[in-house]
């Protein structure tokens, strides 16, 4: 048998249970690198199940405008994808269990080289990679390092996806398939459970791979009816304006974040039964 | 190597080792939609003559190709002729393409365009073109851009088109343009997105250069007609590469014909305050294709440094990153100092003001051609009129027009 990734177990073990999984994101380096780890064992402790660690990119074409003010903060502090694997790495010390999936754009990624970037991140501890910008007819020249590496591929879906296209990303895929949830950047306050549920549907015919939901999800009601649909909710511009709104005081983000997680958590375990 | 330029892009977007389509996949299917839509009306008969009856009786096509007699004598070489787009409605080439992707837009039933600008000309074309055809237009603009083009603004405005300051990043044409991607990713079921140069996601950089390309194809006419032959060599400047590809592509496969893609050097390539990725730029992704860029050690995008807005941008059009690896066009750089000196030759020279962007073109020829015999032609692709720029350069003398 076929060994499974931190992240495939992870959802394993959720399904099983009956759970969903519970993903938050954060900016890494947000509001500057030295709080980075805390603020990650803070999500752990708050209920993550995964952690999606945003890589701050100068020009983040698909984020809204909290996530882009995060990139700058982050930036300007200094973060750097070397900097930003050693703080996984760091992470890694104390929680060798919670799946962290580094979620980004192409440029930095190329810039330092695919090959060296797919064996610096897996030796850090990292266990999937989404890149934004990276869609998957591009992928065949880009994958195949992050692959071998032992990385999990995370693409996304939308609701202009095709059947074709569903096919074509499942196929390429692995770990799960991140569900975007209505059309716009990160951060919008609109969603269409009607619609996410009918899309989801079609795709769950096309593919067994978790899904997870992401985009407009801010509270735990939403949360909870977003995880009556799918395996898994992303929860990230609720958090990250969090961040933002304290970024002057970063020492009282750990609890913060850890409330407005579990808040988040106990909806999707309610539901669960 | 031979290359057929015709077959490029391939089916995938690609120029080579560029191009593609580096975009979330929300955009993917409208882009598909696009891509079928465009290689559907390319050859429909009733779409180029009402593209044809708009260039003709709309923008005044075609525009001239003017004999520099005074510069040519004055810079003693080869004879200096100018592709006059500045003459055209609005005053640059953008609308070549903007009428060319409006139309698209009303053919797929869009009832609303958005667009990115630097300089303000691009803005200026689409809003020009909405106003005509009855289409909400919504302009994407650095907040630094509004401040030193603020005739193009207020000439927005005017034509109804709102402007929206963009505040994030380095509050340039860059992020104007994330801007837009990020207007277009959620409004995508109304909206269509005039991107106005030669980047961005496939078809993009293909349709762009498609529909300026009638300059190069009037400049192979007129060129015959009025040298007796096509010229030695061609110049334009290249920000995003709109007006450099428009004129390049239709003579890419005769190989008399040089060509010479002008970067905006800033203060000196040496300097790092430049905007020229061809230059002194790396391959990369940005904006949803593969081309050169300007980035740190860390891949992260920078600012760039131009006098002129429209250059003023950290990538450039896939097309040209693999023009200069095969070694088809020779891509060189302009300071704002040689941009400005030009600037002035070609006013009080021949009473044409150019724009910034275009004195670009014009610094490179001054260089060239006095390399060149009296009996060799240069054709200079002056892309833009100088109107818009009258503010920049009188700040620039120390002096007040307000």
């Amino acid at each position: 048998m076929i060994r499974m990734s931190r992240l495939q177990q992870q959802f394993a073990n959720l399904k099983a249970q009956g759970r969903k999984a519970l993903i938050p994101f954060i900016t890494g380096g947000d509001p500057a690198p030295a709080h980075t780890v805390a603020l990650m064992h803070a999500l752990v402790a708050g209920g993550a199940d995964v952690i999606e660690l945003g890589m701050p990119f100068s020009d983040p074409m698909a984020d809204g405008p909290t996530i882009q003010l995060a990139c700058e903060r982050a930036l300007a502090a200094g973060t750097t994808v070397s900097k930003l694997l050693e703080l996984v790495g760091e992470f890694r010390r104390d929680n060798q269990h919670t799946p962290v999936v580094l979620m980004g754009y192409l440029n930095p990624i190329e810039h330092r080289g695919i090959a060296a970037f797919a064996q610096q991140a897996k030796a850090a501890g990292v266990d999937g990679v989404l890149i934004v910008d990276l869609a998957v007819e591009e992928a065949p020249e880009f994958a195949p390092p992050l692959k071998a590496a032992g990385l999990d591929m995370i693409f996304l879906l939308a609701p202009t996806s095709s059947e074709r296209r569903i096919r074509a990303v499942a196929e390429a895929a692995s770990g799960y398939l991140y569900y975007v949830s209505l059309k716009g950047v990160t951060g919008a306050v609109t969603l269409d459970l009607a619609a996410v549920a009918h899309k989801l549907e079609e795709i769950r015919r096309l593919t067994a791979l978790p899904l997870a939901v992401g985009f407009g999800i801010r509270d735990p009601a939403t949360a909870a009816a977003v995880g009556r649909l799918a395996d898994g909710v992303v929860v990230g511009s609720a958090l990250v304006a969090e961040i933002e709104q304290h970024a002057a005081t970063p020492e009282v983000l750990p609890a913060l974040l850890k409330a407005k997680l579990g808040a988040l958590r106990k909806a999707l375990d309610e539901i669960a039964q | 190597m031979v290359y057929d330029y015709a077959q490029f892009p391939d089916a995938r977007g690609h120029f080579g080792a560029y191009g593609g389509r580096f975009v979330a996949e929300t955009l993917m299917e409208p882009l598909r939609q696009l891509e079928e839509a465009y290689a559907r009306l390319k050859n429909d008969p009733d779409f180029l003559a009402e593209l044809d009856r708009d260039y003709t009786h709309y923008v005044g096509r075609p525009s001239p190709l003017y004999h520099a007699e005074r510069l040519s004598k004055a810079w003693g070489g080869a004879q200096v002729w100018l592709k006059r787009e500045d003459l055209n409605h609005t005053g640059a080439h953008k609308i070549n393409n903007t009428i060319g992707q409006a139309l698209l837009a009303k053919h797929l039933g869009k009832t609303r365009i958005i667009a990115e600008t630097g300089a303000g000309q691009h803005g200026v074309a689409s809003a020009t073109i909405a106003a005509r055809l009855g289409l909400k237009c919504v302009v994407y603009m650095g907040i630094d851009d509004v401040e030193r083009q603020s005739p193009n603004v207020y000439r927005m405005k005017l034509l109804g088109a709102e402007v929206v300051p963009v505040t994030s990043g380095t509050r340039t044409l860059k992020d104007a343009l994330n801007e837009a991607l990020r207007d277009w990713v959620t409004n995508v079921d109304d909206t269509f997105y005039v991107i106005g140069t030669v980047a961005g996601p496939h078809p993009y950089p293909m349709l762009v250069r498609d529909f300026n390309s009638i300059v190069g194809r009037e400049l192979i006419g007129q060129s015959r007609a009025q040298i007796g032959r096509l010229p030695d060599a061609l110049v334009a400047c290249v920000g995003g590469g709109s007006n450099a590809i428009g004129m390049f592509h239709p003579l890419l496969a005769f190989d008399e014909v040089a060509m010479y893609g002008v970067e905006a050097g800033g203060d000196g390539i040496a300097t790092g305050r430049h905007a020229a990725p061809l230059s002194a730029g790396q391959p990369g992704v940005l904006h949803g294709n593969r081309t050169y860029v300007m980035a740190d050690d860390d891949g992260q995008i920078i600012g760039t440094h131009s006098i002129s807005a429209g250059l003023d941008y950290p990538g450039v059009g896939p097309e040209h990153a693999w023009l200069k690896d095969i070694g088809r066009v020779n891509y060189v750089s302009a300071t704002d100092t040689e941009a400005m000196a030009a600037f002035y030759e070609l006013t009080r020279g021949e009473g044409i003001i150019p724009a910034l962007e275009s004195s670009h073109a014009v610094a490179h020829a001054k260089k060239l051609a006095p390399t060149l015999g009296s009996d060799r032609h240069i054709v200079v692709n002056l892309s833009g009129r100088g109107d818009k720029d009258i503010f920049t350069i009188a700040k620039r003398e120390g002096i007040s027009l307000t």
